[in-house]
């Protein structure tokens, strides 16, 4: 089998989740060329053939070019799966070219099965096995579900194009996050509140038993979204990464996004009144309770200590 | 202007969801419904825009079986001015690709100007029926917004990337758009807009006449995940919790000194 591998790249950096589309090759047992709109200065370390675009000629956000880009590589190498990584990139750009192709896509996938896919439905309380029925197919695999044993290593035999910026969306620049809050990956010891607080003024009580263990409070997304707490407290793919000796999830269901930000801690306690709720895989304790209960009730015992 | 919101009915997240008989979904039966999250910012960013503008339009579709209607009639109470129901039993079992080939047959010949979706669903979360969407009618697509304005002429949006990074794009119109969570403050639909929701146009149209494409993708199963983690569960009264809770903090980490 024949895989084209789509690498990405922002602000002339490869990106490292890049590897995970080689790992999954590897995973397929599957020969690999690559794509990539990105830098000459910064190549993929990968046996094979490399397609690269620069991306001062094509843009970094530019999807009716690299579309164009892509199906000129599709052409010339007739693979039979096109590997994203199911990222802003990838889920951006995967359903145009496997419109373009009339390739099947199956999105997110964890793991395979054979020639089936594997992908989370319902927030991972299910998953389903999916079969293309097409020729061609296009997948985007879930970040961190493949990644490579070991450093990656080798070097591309490089192929240019070249790409042109002209697009009916401009890019106009990028925002960064706003710098300042708290440095969550500094803290110890994080009590993160989820929507499961129901109302800001819960708050309260998680970071009433965030300070009596020595911590931080921390948030997950729809928290900050709706304005309870600020931004540089949410924990995530969009927020920060943190790896504390103790992660205390109150009311967070453990969405993939969320995860992603927080599975490396050291140790990892959920309080849910959903006992199926997907934060149990990673938990080391899960307590089923109610938090507005079980909170205030886990600050006095740990002050009365 | 003409604004379409595609919205989808799922099931509530937190629901214990068994199989359906073939193994191959879940079971539709005994499950709360509700507005796919991420569509409920679709709906609430083309009211903002028709607030703005005072010139326009928002029909809100969705396809699926009798019963997401009752969703849609939240999206009319939260101020789309009519529905567009495309009635089909088994929408569970049609691939991305159909669902938005349907969509696409309908709207072909609407000429609206702008196309609002989530940016994924949250049972199945493909996120492909936007820019597929997109795709076939031939328009423009920015996806993941998280930022949206309209100076009369050109849209500019705010893209979501990772670790809190955003990019910022323009774009003329007619276009689509897949909104993320946080775009906007999604409203709660007042008692009077309710009850004037309940006069609102809402039309069906059966699938068949709209859907001519095969699925390009089939489900072989849908299964419970394996439970890797090997984790305690803690389950009782409230002091015996604290209580066990802190002496396995004692005993596995170092925090309780
Ligand atoms: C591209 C992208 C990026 C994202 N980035 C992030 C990110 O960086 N960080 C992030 O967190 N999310 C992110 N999300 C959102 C993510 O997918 C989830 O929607 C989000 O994490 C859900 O937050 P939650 O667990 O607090 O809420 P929910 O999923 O609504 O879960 C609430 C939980 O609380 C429980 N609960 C309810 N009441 C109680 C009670 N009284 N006591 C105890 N438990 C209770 C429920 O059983 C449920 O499990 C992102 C999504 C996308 C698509
Ligand atoms: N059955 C449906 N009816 C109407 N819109 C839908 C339907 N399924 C998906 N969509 C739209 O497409 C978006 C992405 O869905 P998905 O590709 O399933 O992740 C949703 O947020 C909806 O806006």
């Amino acid at each position: 089998m024949k895989t084209l591998l789509v690498a990405e790249s922002r602000q002339n950096k490869l990106l490292s989740g890049s590897y995970e589309t080689v790992a999954f090759a590897r995973r397929m047992d599957a020969e690999a060329v690559m794509f990539l709109v990105g830098s000459e200065s910064d190549l993929p370390k990968f046996d094979g053939r490399l397609y690269l675009v620069e991306s001062s000629a094509a843009g970094e956000y530019n999807p009716e070019e690299h579309l164009r880009l892509l199906l000129e590589v599709v052409a010339k190498e007739s693979p039979e799966l096109i590997v994203f990584l199911h990222s802003s990139y990838g889920w951006d750009l995967a359903p145009r070219v496997a419109l373009a192709l009339q390739a099947s896509q199956i999105s997110e996938v964890i793991d395979c099965d054979g020639g089936e896919m594997v992908v989370p439905v319902c927030n991972a309380k299910l998953q389903r096995v999916v079969a293309a029925r097409s020729a061609m197919t296009v997948v985007t695999l879930q970040t961190g579900a493949f990644s490579l044993e070991g450093v990656p290593s080798g070097s591309p035999t490089v192929e240019k194009l070249s790409g042109e910026n002209d697009t009916k969306i401009r890019f106009i620049g990028y925002e960064e996050a706003e710098a300042g809050g708290v440095d969550l990956s500094k803290a110890g010891v994080i009590v993160s509140a989820g929507r499961g607080i129901g109302k800001p003024e819960n708050l309260a009580m998680i970071e009433a038993l965030a300070k009596a263990l020595g911590g931080e409070y921390g948030a997950s997304r729809p928290v900050v979204d709706s304005g309870w707490a600020e931004h540089s407290r949410q924990v995530g793919s969009t927020g920060q990464t943190v790896a504390p000796k103790l992660y205390l999830a109150c009311g967070i269901s453990g969405a993939i996004q969320h995860l992603t930000g927080m599975k490396k801690s050291e140790f990892i306690v959920a309080i849910n009144t959903d006992r199926d709720a997907p934060i149990r895989e990673v938990a080391d304790v899960l307590v089923v309770a109610d938090l507005k209960q079980f909170v205030p009730a886990l600050t006095a015992s740990l002050e009365n200590r | 202007m003409k604004i379409l919101v595609c919205i989808k009915q799922v099931p509530d997240m937190e629901s214990r969801f068994k199989l359906n008989a073939a193994g191959t979904w879940y079971s539709d039966q005994d499950l709360a419904w509700r507005m796919n999250e991420y569509d409920e910012f679709a709906v609430e960013q083309a009211i903002l825009l028709r607030e703005k503008i005072g010139d326009a339009e928002v029909v809100i579709l969705c396809v699926g079986p009798d019963r997401v209607k009752e969703t849609m009639k939240k999206g009319l109470a939260m101020g789309a001015d009519r529905g567009l129901h495309i009635q089909d039993e088994a929408s569970y079992d049609k691939d991305p690709f159909q669902i938005a080939s349907a969509i696409a047959a309908y709207a072909s010949d609407q000429n609206f100007d702008l196309i609002f979706t989530g940016m994924q669903s949250q049972d199945r979360g493909s996120a492909q029926v936007g820019l597929l969407l997109a795709g076939i009618l031939g328009i423009p697509a920015v996806s993941t917004i998280v930022g949206f304005d309209f100076d009369g002429k050109e849209v500019t949006v705010r893209r979501e990337l990772e670790g809190g990074l955003k990019s910022v794009h323009k774009t003329v119109l007619p276009a689509l758009f897949t909104c993320q969570l946080g775009l906007n403050t999604p409203r709660y639909p007042t008692l009077p807009n309710i009850m004037k929701a309940k006069k609102k146009e809402l039309v069906s149209i059966p699938v068949g006449e709209l859907l001519k494409v095969e699925a390009l993708t089939a489900t072989t199963l849908t299964r419970f995940p394996d439970r890797k983690g090997g984790g305690v569960i803690l389950e009782g009264e409230i002091s015996d919790l604290t209580a066990q809770l802190m002496s396995i903090l004692k005993e596995k980490t170092a925090v309780l000194k």
